[in-house]
């Protein structure tokens, strides 16, 4: 493997990620970061000057939808998955910014 | 010797646009529904719903992209940003980072020191997140999702703004523009207009700039006006105490004059955007752009010259009723009903506004059919009641859209044109007040207007003034 991922690397991403990882954990994904990273360096070996980028895998544009309310109250499924329910809101721990 | 120093603003402004729909799903956008009753699996972020873009969205745009000089980006897409927070279902928001749909553009903004012109880096679509409310009671937090994937555009502005004022004259222009073409409602209290500040000091002269600071929670223009002066004075005090400015998101708190550092944004602020895969590109093409175009209403540059124009208006009157869309339609409504361009104006500029300002209202909340002022108009210019009459029986129209003509009769207001009636009442008033009379006699003119005032009382003010005058000339 080429790419060798840094314990603070991998310790960022799990924050961004919001993560908790063991240190078993963590040597399983800096491995599977680590190839990955190999496949795309593959992908860069091959020549692109003049290749518009891809955004899309489907050649496809323009799908939209018209502006007309098709739904109606679904607040009762939609707090189905709420792990806690409180005044017809999904309750959370405190949060302030 | 103190240092000369210089602000530079740039504005972060998002708008929420006026759709019937959320911008992925078919979920109503009306506001202060009961929490989470429009929602759905796509805007609640379930696994597996698939989001398709809501047209209207890409119209607005594309028209408040057109109506401030930016070129349509013809080509464009959607990218995800990843964040964690409560308010985000999806743990990511759907925006526009690499191809935006509209760039470099700009407004002119006029202020006392002229005119400018403040550059528009680009306007990008993205979605709204959920309502976060604090439950002081149970020390939780309640989310609504009711907001969520309520479309947005985020209007980011070149740092061309150089005070308070300079900021305020550019969301005002913005406001304005976004009102007529109808794309939002832009009110700042409700939220569907929001401004984040990004500030930074230099020293006159300088050529870089200094280190910036974004300022959010602004909630009304005068809040924004004082953030700008706090976040000022504080980064000028960390630069001659020698230390350095933090680039940081702050959070204006409007109550203690102070901005703080917003704590949960500080861990992480890479949100590693790639393509939205959910979407497909969109691709705009020429005739879309011109169709666009030539949909967009009068804006309000045009319309304040137009005003002067065909209805002879004052630039003064002009530039007032242009500056709420709510004020201008009334206007035009009533004059094509009435066609008494100036009439309407002033009723509009004089008392409209002061029974606005008396009830702490906005211009967007007045209620009145036009057919009423109109009719209101007409019954003094005919000479069915007088001008204080009319004012009173304004009052109703501005509180209750009553019919002032059915009022007038209802309550008998019509002017008090009989000549018998009105002698009679002149004389008793000369009688009851000798003093006056005497005063007039020794050439004291005022004191006839006393006696006018007398007589317009014992008529409970319905008296024709021009004839109480006419009479109490020849009693007297």
């Amino acid at each position: 493997m080429a790419n060798k991922i840094s314990d603070e690397v991998i310790d960022y991403v799990s924050i961004l990620a919001k993560l908790e990882l063991s240190e078993e954990e963590k040597e399983q994904a800096k491995s599977d970061m680590g190839s990955m990273l190999d496949y795309i360096d593959k992908l860069n070996e091959l020549d692109t000057d003049g290749v518009e980028p891809m955004s899309h895998v489907f050649p496809v544009t323009n799908v939209f939808r018209d502006d007309v309310v098709t739904n109606g109250d679904n607040s009762a499924e939609t707090l189905a998955n709420a792990p806690a329910e409180k005044e017809g809101s999904f309750q959370v721990p405190k949060t302030v910014d | 010797m103190s240092r000369q120093y210089e602000t530079v603003i740039g504005l972060e402004v998002h708008v929420e646009l006026a759709t019937k729909t959320k911008i992925f799903c078919g979920c109503s956008t009306e506001f202060g529904g009961a929490p989470n009753t429009h929602t759905c699996p796509v805007c609640t972020g379930m696994p597996g719903a698939l989001p398709v873009l809501n047209k209207q969205v890409v119209e607005y745009a594309m028209a408040v992209g057109l109506a401030t000089n930016c070129s349509i980006t013809q080509y464009c897409k959607f990218d995800r940003k990843n964040y964690f927070y409560p308010d985000n279902p999806q743990n990511y928001q759907i925006s526009q980072l690499y191809l935006p749909i509209c760039r470099n553009g700009g407004i002119e903004i006029e202020t006392a020191a002229g005119r400018k012109t403040i550059g528009i880096h680009e306007i990008h679509m993205e979605e709204d997140a959920g309502k976060l409310i604090h439950d002081e009671w149970d020390d939780c937090s309640l989310v609504d999702f009711n907001r969520s994937g309520v479309p947005l555009i985020e209007i980011v502005s070149e740092p061309d703004m150089r005070s308070a004022e300079e900021v305020i004259a550019y969301l005002e222009k913005l406001r304005l523009i976004i009102q007529y073409l109808g794309a939002s409602d832009c009110k700042l209290q409700e939220g569907s207009m929001r401004a984040d500040v990004n500030l930074s000091v230099r020293q006159v002269g300088s050529e870089t700039f200094g280190t910036r600071t974004e300022m959010k929670n602004l909630n009304s223009f005068k809040a924004i006006a004082r953030a700008i002066e706090g976040e000022r004075a504080r980064q000028i005090e960390l630069l001659e105490e020698g230390k350095e400015v933090i680039q940081e998101t702050r959070r204006w708190d409007d109550n203690k004059e102070y901005s703080y550092p917003m704590r949960s944004k500080e861990d992480a602020q890479d949100y590693r955007y790639f393509p939205e895969p959910d979407l497909v590109p969109i691709s705009i093409s020429d005739e879309w752009i011109a169709r666009v175009r030539e949909a967009q209403p009068e804006l309000h540059d045009e319309k304040r010259r137009r005003y002067c124009e065909e209805y002879k208006l004052p630039d003064y009157d002009a530039q007032i009723l242009t500056s709420y869309k709510k004020l201008a339609d009334l206007f035009e409504e009533t004059v094509a009903i009435c066609n008494r361009p100036k009439k309407v104006s002033n009723w509009l500029m004089v008392e409209t506004m002061r029974l606005l300002k008396e009830h702490n209202m906005d211009p967007d909340e007045l209620s009145f059919q036009p057919s009423n002022l109109a009719k209101l108009i007409m019954l003094v210019e005919n000479q069915t009641i007088n001008g204080t009459v009319a004012k009173e029986v304004f009052e109703q129209i501005f509180k209750e859209d009553v019919d002032p003509e059915r009022y007038v009769e209802e309550k008998g207001l019509k002017v008090n044109s009989n000549a018998d009636e009105l002698y009679e009442i002149v004389r008793r008033v000369i009688e009851e007040n000798p003093q006056s009379v005497e005063d007039y006699h020794n050439g004291k003119q005022k004191a006839i207007g006393f006696l006018v005032g007398q007589t317009m009382k014992a008529t409970q003010g319905k008296a024709n003034p021009g004839m109480v005058n006419q009479i109490l000339k020849e009693l007297l």
